[in-house]
C-alpha cells in the first residue's frame, strides 16, 4: 500500500461521516421545512429548502426580473417623444422604477445563491424566459396607456397574492413592487382616459391600443390550467396563491367595469356577465400565438435580446473600469494599513 | 413665497416642495426680461433630460439605469418650473414653450444638445454642466426673484447629487483601466469646446441685475472644481479654445433639430389636443 493509500483510508471514513452527517440535516432540514409550509409561514435564505424549491424560486425570481428589465424597452422608447412634460416626467419615472424592481428581484434572486451575472448571463444567451408581452411593439401613445392599464393591472393581480409568497424575499420584494404598480396602473388608465376623451384620432388611438394589448395581457397569466405544469408544486409550496385561470378570471372581472369608464370596449364578442358563476365569460384565447412568442417568435423577441444585449456589451468597459477603481482602492487601503503597521 | 406648506406629489422629495402646477396657480408673473433668462436655464435643463432619457434601458449597469433616469427627471423637474414660470410672461404654458417653439426660439448651449456619445462622453457633459448648475444654484438662492429662488433651492440640493455622481465616475473611468482612461478623455475632448458658452453673458441676463447671476461670474470657480477632478483622475484638462458662435441661439448647432424633432413629434400631430 502507498502512502497516498494511508492518507486515503481515513479521509474516506470522513466523507462518509460528512455524508451522514448532510443526510441527517436533509432529513431535519426538510421536516422543518415542510413544518414552515403547513404553518404558511416564511422561508429565509439560510433556512434549509429542497434543492427544487431553490431552483424553482430562482427561475421564477429571476424570470419575474428579467421582464422588468426587457419592460424598459417598449414604453422607454416613448421618454422621448411623451406629448406633455407632465407626461414625459411620469413615464419616466415609471420605466425607473421598473428598473428599481428588477434590482429588488435580482438580489432576492441572489438570496438563493445565484449570483447576479449568472442571471444576466442567461438573459444575454437568450436561454432565459420573461414575460412575453413585451415582445409587442408598443407603436402608439395609446400603447403607453394600454400597457400601463393592462399589462400593469394583469401584473398587479398576478403579485398581489406574491406578496405572501413562502420564500421571504421574493414576498417582501413583491410588497414594494406591487405599491408602485398600482401608480403604474393609474397612470396608464389616466392615458387610456385623456385620449377617450380626447380628439376621434386620440379616441381610436386608444381603442386600437386596447385592442391589441387585450388578449396578450390575458396571456401573461400563463397556459390554461391544464397546461401549466409546475403550477401545482408551486402552489404546494405557497408561492403561488391562486390557479393561472382564477386570476385571468379575476382580472377580467376587475378590467370590464373600467373599460366601460373609459368609454372604450374591449375586442371579445362572447364577453358577458354570467349570473351563475357570478363571473364574465371570455371566450377562448389564441393559445398557438402564445406558445409561438414563448418560443421566441414574437414580433419583436429578436429586437427586445438584441436591445438588451448590444447594451450589455457596449457597457462591459466601464464595468471592467468600476472594478478595476474598486480594487485599487481597496489595495491602497492595504497600503496604507500595512505602513500604519509597519509604523 | 413658500411652496412647502402645499401637499404635492413632490412633497416628500429632497428640498422645497415645488411643482409646475403650483408655479402655474402661484400668480407670480415673470416680466419679459426675467422670463427670458428662465428660458436660458430651463431649456438646457429640458435638452439634458431629453438626452438622459435615451440611457434608459441601456445603461452600462441596472445601477445606472436608476441613477440616469433620476438624474434626468431631475432636470426634467427643473425644465418644468422655469418653463411654467417664464410662461407666465406670456400667457403661455410649459408645453406651449416646450412643443411649440421653432429651433432658433430655444435658447439652450450646445453642451447640452451634444450627442450622448459613449459612457465617456455622456459623463464628461454631465460632470462639466453639473459643475456649473451647482455654481449657479448656489448663488441663484439669492435672487430677488422669490420664484427664481424657490426653484434654486429645489434644484440646487438635486444637483449637489449629480455632480457627486458624476465626479465618481470621472474618477473611477480615469483610473479605471487603459481603455476606460482613453474613452474617458476623449469624452472630455469631445464636448470641452463647448465649456466657454456657459459663461457667456448673453442678453438678458446683464440687465437683470439682482434677478440673475452673471454666467461670467461662475467661470473661475467653476473651472478650477473642474480641473481639479479632472487631474485627480489622472486625466488633462483639454487644451483647447471655445468653438465660435457661443451665444445659444441655434444658429451654430445641428444637434437641436434632431432633439426637437423627436421631442415634438407627437404634440404637434395633435395640436389643440389635451393629453
Amino acid at each position: 500500500m502507498s502512502p497516498q493509500n494511508h492518507q486515503h483510508a481515513p479521509l474516506r471514513l470522513a466523507d462518509e461521516a460528512d455524508a451522514a452527517a448532510a443526510r441527517d440535516e436533509a432529513e431535519s432540514g426538510q421536516h422543518r421545512f415542510d413544518e414552515i409550509i403547513a404553518d404558511d409561514s416564511r422561508i429565509e435564505p439560510r433556512d434549509w429548502m429542497p434543492e427544487s424549491y431553490r431552483k424553482s424560486l430562482v427561475r421564477q425570481v429571476s424570470q419575474h426580473a428579467h421582464s422588468e428589465i426587457i419592460g424598459m424597452q417598449p414604453e422607454g422608447n416613448w421618454i422621448s417623444r411623451a406629448p406633455s412634460l407632465k407626461r414625459k416626467a411620469i413615464l419616466m419615472a415609471k420605466v425607473q422604477d421598473e428598473a428599481g424592481h428588477g434590482l429588488y428581484l435580482y438580489s432576492a434572486a441572489e438570496t438563493l445563491g445565484t449570483p447576479r451575472e449568472d442571471m444576466y448571463d442567461q438573459l444575454y444567451s437568450g436561454k432565459a424566459k420573461y414575460s412575453s408581452i413585451f415582445n409587442y411593439p408598443a407603436r402608439t401613445w395609446a400603447d403607453v396607456g394600454a400597457i400601463g392599464w393592462l399589462v400593469d393591472g394583469a401584473a398587479i393581480v398576478n403579485q398581489v397574492p406574491l406578496c405572501r409568497a413562502s420564500y421571504g424575499p421574493y414576498g417582501r420584494a413583491m410588497v414594494r413592487i406591487c405599491k408602485e404598480e398600482s401608480f403604474h396602473q393609474r397612470q396608464g388608465w389616466e392615458i387610456l382616459y385623456s385620449l377617450s376623451h380626447g380628439t376621434q384620432e386620440q379616441r381610436e388611438m386608444a381603442q386600437a391600443a386596447v385592442d391589441r394589448f387585450y388578449g396578450p395581457a390575458l396571456q401573461m397569466f400563463g397556459p390554461p390550467d391544464g397546461d401549466s405544469p409546475n403550477s401545482q408544486q408551486s402552489m404546494a409550496w405557497n408561492i403561488k396563491r391562486f390557479t393561472n385561470d382564477e386570476l385571468r378570471q379575476r382580472f377580467v372581472d376587475m378590467i370590464v367595469p373600467q373599460v366601460e369608464a373609459l368609454g372604450l370596449t374591449l375586442p371579445d364578442p362572447e364577453l358577458k356577465w354570467n349570473e351563475e358563476r357570478g363571473h364574465y365569460d371570455f371566450a377562448e384565447l389564441d393559445w398557438d400565438e402564445f406558445f409561438a412568442v414563448i418560443k421566441g417568435n414574437g414580433p419583436l423577441s429578436r429586437q427586445r435580446l438584441e436591445h438588451y444585449r448590444s447594451a450589455r456589451d457596449e457597457g462591459a468597459w466601464v464595468r471592467e473600469a468600476a472594478v478595476a477603481y474598486a480594487n485599487r482602492a481597496s489595495q491602497e487601503q492595504d497600503r496604507d494599513r500595512a505602513a500604519l503597521i509597519g509604523a | 413665497m413658500s411652496f412647502a406648506s402645499h401637499d404635492s406629489a413632490t412633497r416628500q422629495s429632497q428640498g422645497e416642495a415645488i411643482t409646475a402646477e403650483e408655479i402655474a396657480a402661484s400668480g407670480a408673473t415673470a416680466d419679459e426680461a426675467t422670463a427670458r433668462y428662465a428660458l436660458i436655464l430651463g431649456d438646457d435643463a429640458l435638452m439634458l433630460s431629453q438626452r438622459l432619457g435615451a440611457w434608459v434601458s441601456r445603461a452600462p449597469e441596472l445601477e445606472e439605469d436608476v441613477a440616469l433616469a433620476n438624474i434626468a427627471l431631475d432636470l426634467l423637474g427643473h425644465a418644468r418650473f422655469l418653463l411654467t414660470y417664464a410662461g407666465t410672461a406670456w400667457g403661455k404654458s410649459e408645453d406651449d414653450l416646450a412643443y411649440f417653439r421653432e429651433e432658433e426660439e430655444f435658447r439652450s448651449c450646445r453642451l447640452v444638445e451634444q450627442e450622448n456619445g459613449d459612457f465617456g462622453k455622456t459623463i464628461a457633459r454631465q460632470l462639466i454642466f453639473s459643475f456649473y448648475q451647482h455654481e449657479l444654484y448656489s448663488r441663484l438662492v439669492n435672487s430677488t426673484d422669490a420664484t427664481l429662488a424657490a426653484i434654486a433651492a429645489k434644484a440646487h440640493k438635486e444637483v449637489d447629487y449629480h455632480q457627486d455622481h458624476a465626479a465618481q465616475w470621472v474618477l473611477r473611468l480615469g483610473l479605471g483601466t487603459e481603455e476606460s482612461s482613453r474613452r474617458m478623455q476623449s469624452g472630455l475632448d469631445s464636448v470641452w469646446s463647448y465649456v466657454e458658452e456657459l459663461f457667456t453673458d448673453v442678453e438678458p441676463i446683464a440687465e437683470l441685475a439682482d434677478v440673475a447671476v452673471l454666467p461670467s461670474a461662475l467661470r473661475e470657480s467653476t473651472l478650477n472644481r473642474l480641473h481639479q477632478v479632472i487631474e485627480e483622475a489622472g486625466l488633462s484638462v483639454p487644451d483647447m479654445s471655445g468653438a465660435h458662435g457661443a451665444d445659444r441661439s441655434g444658429r451654430h448647432s445641428e444637434q437641436r433639430g434632431f432633439i426637437l424633432a423627436e421631442m415634438q413629434v407627437l404634440a404637434r400631430s395633435h395640436p389643440g389636443a389635451t393629453w
